[in-house]
């Protein structure tokens, strides 16, 4: 960022704050329309998965459809439950956006593009993240309906319960990193040549299950599924109202997925990051000239699809893609021969996305797979295997760090070992609650 | 750097001062046990706010130290009143402290 | 005006006037919604003293935890009746003036004493640069004692709670 330089129109003492307000105007410019893309791009996955084709109607390959959506939703009538606590009613989702969206001012999407490098950024996402959950509860309550209360402290006991083992299975991570910096996380990846998921993987399941349970995802998505509960906190708002916690919902997904990237998937470097072999004759990395490739082989792809469509908008949408495919490609390869910040803001940029974009691809792949969880399974899942397991993985992987810091083994070995030791304690955990669940319902059925 | 001025001690004695008397109004006069007990927690928080100020006149973390302990203590008082206050409440369907008065002659 | 001021000036108004929220109001949401409101401006004043840690501790633990519970218990002894009720006891006069008694006394020894607190001089007071570390410096070598005794202390309340709150003991 120091390679940036300011225009001397802008006065030095407002200077530091120039760059962080225009990320932040862009972020929530942008979060909105990509929220209604990445739902659209949910429908297409559902569909695909369940051998359809999804929306197709509204532009072409439905592409319009969250414009539509959105004209809809800002159009509805604005409806207010009888008795209702007018003020929370108002307020409630207006929490859960404006915490959603505050989130992202610690997020690091690039190493060029961050609001604040605070010194306790991860811990920052945490706290507002947990202050969603007012959101929630306010919102199910001020709704003056049995199934919005109902839903809404089902739901925040679900994300309480959740957030604990979550934060447990980063703090397993935060151990490898010894910073609370965001930038320094990923910093600290670099520095180990590898991405941390390597090092504590059931960390990285811990908090995948956590970030789900999180977002309430399928299959954690009780409080708001439409068969159950009609639709929990939300029930009683319509239109625009429910918009805002339509957003708030998908830009929690986006932030899970930033801390997962950051923590676990090496943030924005690219995989192998400390292997510098370049190209015979030039200055270009072989892994960084990659990316550039593999686009150029889809669009290729892509261009000879094109003629075999069978309707003549379809042969133009897929020329189009190709074109896109094109154009990132030779961007992502012009960006390797301009100066290094560019080149790195670039690539990390397009890293950070892949693997953004990577990570939200298998949330919406176990939504479309598993069946829900009843609530009390759940809820046994939480504080029965999922919290003892992220406190033995702490324990286990505190333990090898000590070890390959005294004694001086390799950190692999201990890690590893580590992971072995943890997973033995998971499947005694996972054995001895079904045998508890057995004999329960034995006990029952007497 | 802007904005690094200290600020004299005695604006935050003062603050944690005005929070501090807003709690004990808060216990002395209400009659619901929930607000008396969220006063109560206003009440740490002023005292919280006292501590972080002379940490940061002092230049050590002893304060914050202390404070979390505050935080901590804070979090387990608030477990335990607020399960005595359910429980109060299946028994005796209140939650109003003048009608908690069955131990009286 | 430096940015320290304006800072203090605005966690402190809303620290303040959501305080006095909080006790006046006849709806326990509202109260509710007020103290976490003074709970965030107080972590704003934490964050302005440049306890970066306290800052999200306070945020994470007394917002997203302890306020959490309080909201929750509300909802499950929300009665009508006390809506209606009458909200303030019979001793709120006395209780009101013994208290502004209390604070006039505070306010006078304030004043009595400013001035004269023996601070380290300026360039010594200088909090270190990685507030996080420090404190679990602290913590975990001069402080673990306390710390340990904290741990039993949540242990024990978690027992408390639990068997408070449970149906059939």
């Amino acid at each position: 960022m120091s390679h940036l330089t300011m225009p001397h129109l802008i006065p030095t003492s407002i200077q530091p704050y120039v760059l962080p307000v225009l990320w932040g105007v862009v972020i929530v410019a942008v979060l909105p329309l990509l929220a209604g893309y990445i739902v659209l791009l949910e429908r297409k996955v559902m569909a695909d998965m369940q051998a359809r084709l999804g929306p197709m109607r509204v532009g072409p390959h439905g592409l319009l459809q969250p414009i539509a959506d959105a004209v809809k939703l800002l159009l509805k009538e604005d409806i207010i439950p009888h008795d209702a606590d007018r003020l929370m009613f108002w307020v409630a989702p207006l929490i859960s956006v404006t915490m959603a969206l505050l989130a992202y001012a610690a997020m690091p999407f690039g190493p060029a593009f961050q609001i604040a490098d605070l010194n306790v950024g991860l811990l920052f996402i945490l706290a507002i993240s947990s202050l969603g959950i007012y959101g929630i509860v306010l919102g199910g309550w001020a709704s003056n309906s049995h199934y919005s209360l109902l839903g809404a402290l089902r739901s925040a006991a679900q994300l309480v319960s959740y957030e604990t083992a979550a934060g447990l299975g980063l703090v397993s991570a935060l151990l490898l990193a010894g910073s609370l910096s965001m930038r320094e996380i990923v910093q600290a990846q670099y520095d180990q040549g590898e991405w941390f998921v390597f090092s504590v993987p059931i960390g990285f399941f811990i908090y995948l299950v956590g970030s789900i349970a999180e977002t309430n995802r399928a299959p954690f998505d009780l409080p708001e599924a439409e068969s159950e509960l009609v639709a929990g906190y939300m029930t009683e708002y319509s239109g625009f109202r429910w918009s805002l916690y339509f957003l708030a919902e998908y830009a929690n997904m986006i932030i899970v997925a930033g801390i997962a990237t950051t923590l676990f998937l090496g943030g924005w470097l690219r995989p192998f990051p400390r292997f510098n072999d370049r190209l015979p004759g030039t200055s270009v990395e072989i892994l960084d000239a990659l990316p550039s490739l593999v686009f150029l082989g889809v669009a290729a792809y892509c261009f000879w699809l094109a003629p075999k469509q069978p309707v003549k908008i379809q042969k133009l949408v897929m020329g189009l893609v190709g074109g896109l495919c094109v154009a990132l490609a030779a961007a992502l390869a012009g960006s390797l021969f301009a100066p290094d910040a560019v080149r790195l803001g670039v690539h990390g940029g397009f890293w950070f996305m892949a693997k953004v974009m990577a990570y939200l691809y298998a949330f919406l792949w176990i939504r479309f797979t598993f069946p829900r969880y009843r609530f009390d399974q759940l809820m046994r899942l939480g504080w029965r295997f999922l919290i003892p397991l992220a406190l033995v993985n702490l324990i286990a992987v505190a333990v090898a760090l000590v070890v390959s810091q005294e004694w001086g083994w390799h950190p692999r070995v201990t890690t590893i070992l580590a992971t072995l030791a943890t997973l033995s304690v998971a499947v005694w955990l996972a054995s001895s609650d079904e045998k508890h669940e057995t004999a329960i319902r034995t006990a029952d059925g007497e | 750097m802007p904005g690094n001025a200290m600020i004299a001690p005695d604006y935050y004695l003062l603050l944690s001062l005005a929070l501090f008397t807003i709690g004990v109004i808060g216990v002395l006069t209400r009659r619901n046990v929930i607000i008396m007990l969220m006063s109560i927690e206003l009440i740490l928080n002023a005292v919280n706010i006292n501590l972080m100020a002379f940490s940061r006149y002092y230049g050590t973390v002893d304060g914050q130290v202390f404070a979390i302990f505050v935080i901590t203590d804070a979090a387990a008082e608030a477990a335990v009143g607020l399960g005595i206050i359910l429980a109060f409440f299946r028994n005796r369907e209140t939650v109003l402290a003048d009608e908690m008065d069955m131990l009286k002659w | 005006m430096a940015l320290s001021y304006i800072l203090f000036a605005f966690f402190a108004t809303v620290a303040v006037v959501s305080a006095i929220l909080m006790v006046t109001r006849r709806n326990i949401v509202h109260s509710a919604v007020s103290l976490i409101t003074t709970l965030l401006a107080t972590a704003g004043i934490f964050l302005q003293l440049r306890g970066e840690f306290l800052f999200v501790v306070q945020i994470i633990l007394y917002v997203g935890g302890i306020m959490v519970l309080f909201v929750f218990v509300i909802m499950l002894v929300n009665l009508d009746i006390s809506l209606r009720s009458v909200q303030f006891n019979r001793q709120k006069w006395v209780a009101g003036v013994l208290a502004l008694v209390l604070g006039a006394q505070v306010v006078f020894a304030v004043w009595l004493g400013s001035g004269t607190l023996r601070l380290p001089p300026r360039h010594l007071a200088v909090m270190p640069a990685r507030n996080t570390e420090a404190v679990g410096q602290a913590l975990f070598s001069q402080y673990i004692l306390p710390f340990e005794i904290a741990s039993v202390l949540l242990l024990v309340a978690m027992i408390g709670a639990v068997v408070m709150a449970k149906r059939r003991v």
